[in-house]
């Protein structure tokens, strides 16, 4: 008698890209706008980025049930660190308290692929890239999400640094300025949304600097 | 001419008795099948046993002058490489290493919980834990979790009272003290290196050059193994960073391209 496998699963990927890019004094991260399950679209105006604190945004591809609960509760628990330090979280911070928020739901994981921007606490772009239980890097730059596979490859040709592991520890962050940054961002969706089906319709662009956080969007193919 | 059916006989018992029936045959011709509940599936299975998991390289060893922790730096997922920059070793605390294989959040998570617990041991005892120590705890934890899919493949190296430490942890449950290690899929060409050129005597330079090349043959030679190679040194105060190579590179330092004798020239033919 083989074992009885369930026929429903409580995941369901929603799919779509996310790329986040660290500057000098700016973090770009960008995510497109199209939320589907299956062959059909559910909503071509979904934001999959949140605001996490002053100076980190998150966006996060994968299941959206899953992304939503896991935005509620690191700003839940972002407020409880507010109220205990009268301040805000800074990136690194919450780049680790997502991950221990990730790895806590170790046996029934959160399907939920994030990147996490923003500026560390000397003013320069940061970028974090996770796994969905919680495993995390910081980056130059990152691609997660069903378009991943096109876009990163396309970053790694425009952007690579040298590898934090040299000895001579040389910085992550891009020597773009910001325009050009964006401007890359811009030409990565549009190509991946030529070969990507899941990926379309809006980008949504949040970029984080000195002076705040400011949003913008661009159209893209609705096919 | 008679034909030599004794591989058609079943092993099987005969059912019924159809004397009439079969004439020389014992039995309707047939083959073994395996005793299993899950008859298209158990292949996969035994494959999926003897799958190279961890797809990764580290080692350590301990020599004359302490230990030697070296690792390379790709993540892969499948056949996709999600990374080119992964920190396998971690550091627990300034003089403990932990290296990465398996997965790489489990390894991250219960490195970190390893260092907090470390760290609590030193403020209650007021003295520094032992990698003996250290590496229990660590175990203890891992064999808690034994069965629920952990996978992790660790070499605690350190330095303590009693000098150098090094042991390997397993999510198995598996805790084994050695002067020794290498863990991943990388590890059998990494061992092919490592074994044949190790002497307990080997001066810092020496045995750095020797854990060096034995990860680059491992990410030579192991698709899942590859990008930068870094070597970590645990001496009497604590671990040290010693280098840290694209491998890439490494490849055209260990075998610089030698120019070719041109034996014939390609001339350029003049107008058609």
């Amino acid at each position: 008698m083989t074992k009885q496998q369930a026929n429903w699963s409580p995941y369901d990927n929603n799919g779509g890209s996310c790329v986040a890019i660290a500057g000098a004094d700016y973090c770009v991260i960008a995510a497109d706008t199209r939320m589907s399950t299956g062959y059909n679209i559910l909503t071509r105006e979904y934001s999959k980025i949140c605001k996490l604190a002053d100076k980190c945004v998150m966006a996060s591809s994968g299941f959206q049930a899953d992304v939503k609960a896991l935005q509620k509760q690191l700003a839940a628990r972002h407020l409880i660190y507010q109220h205990q330090h009268n301040k805000q979280m800074s990136c690194p911070a919450m780049a680790q308290l997502l991950s221990n928020t990730l790895y806590y739901k170790r046996f029934f994981p959160y399907y939920s692929f994030n990147v996490l921007g923003g500026l560390d606490n000397e003013g320069k772009g940061c970028v974090f890239t996770y796994d969905a239980v919680g495993s995390y890097e910081k980056v130059g730059y990152s691609s997660q999400g069903s378009g991943s596979t096109l876009i990163t490859p396309f970053l790694d040709n425009q952007l690579k640094s040298p590898s934090p592991l040299l000895l001579s520890v040389q910085d992550a962050v891009t020597p773009l300025v910001e325009a050009e940054a964006i401007d890359l961002v811009k030409t990565v969706f549009a190509s991946a949304s030529e070969r990507d089906i899941y990926t379309g319709d809006k980008i949504e662009i949040v970029v984080v600097n000195a002076t705040g956080i400011r949003r913008e969007y661009m159209e893209l193919r609705k096919d | 001419m008679k034909l030599d059916t004794s591989g058609l006989e079943s092993a099987a018992p005969v059912w019924g008795a159809p004397s009439e029936l079969v004439d020389g045959f014992s039995a309707a011709p047939s083959f073994e099948v395996p005793n299993t509940t899950d008859f298209d599936g158990f292949q996969k299975e035994a494959i999926q046993m003897v799958k190279p998991a961890k797809g990764t390289t580290t080692l350590a060893f301990i020599f004359k002058e302490g230990v030697m922790v070296a690792a390379d730096s790709r993540a892969s997922m499948g056949g996709y490489i999600s990374s080119q920059s992964v920190k396998k070793i971690i550091e627990i605390n300034p003089y403990m290493l932990g290296t990465m294989a398996g997965g790489a959040a489990d390894c991250q998570f219960w490195h970190r919980n390893l260092g907090i617990k470390c760290r609590l041991h030193e403020l209650a005892n007021k003295r520094r834990i032992s990698v003996t120590g250290a590496s229990k705890l660590l175990a203890n934890i891992l064999y808690s979790y034994r069965g629920m899919g952990l996978s992790v493949g660790t070499m605690i190296a350190g330095w303590d009272e009693t000098g150098p430490g090094l042991y390997y942890v397993d999510s198995e449950g598996g805790r084994l003290k050695g002067m020794r290690f290498s863990v991943g899929s990388g590890s059998p060409y990494a061992y092919g290196v490592l074994d044949n050129g190790y002497r307990y005597d080997m001066s810092v330079e020496e045995a750095a050059e020797l854990a060096r090349r034995s990860i680059y043959h491992a990410t030579f030679r192991d698709g899942a193994s590859g990008g930068v190679a870094s070597v970590y040194y645990v001496g009497p105060n604590g671990w040290k960073k010693l280098t840290g190579d694209d491998v890439g590179e490494l490849h055209y330092k260990y075998y610089p391209v030698m120019p070719s004798t041109v034996e014939q020239e390609m001339v350029e033919v003049a107008g058609a």
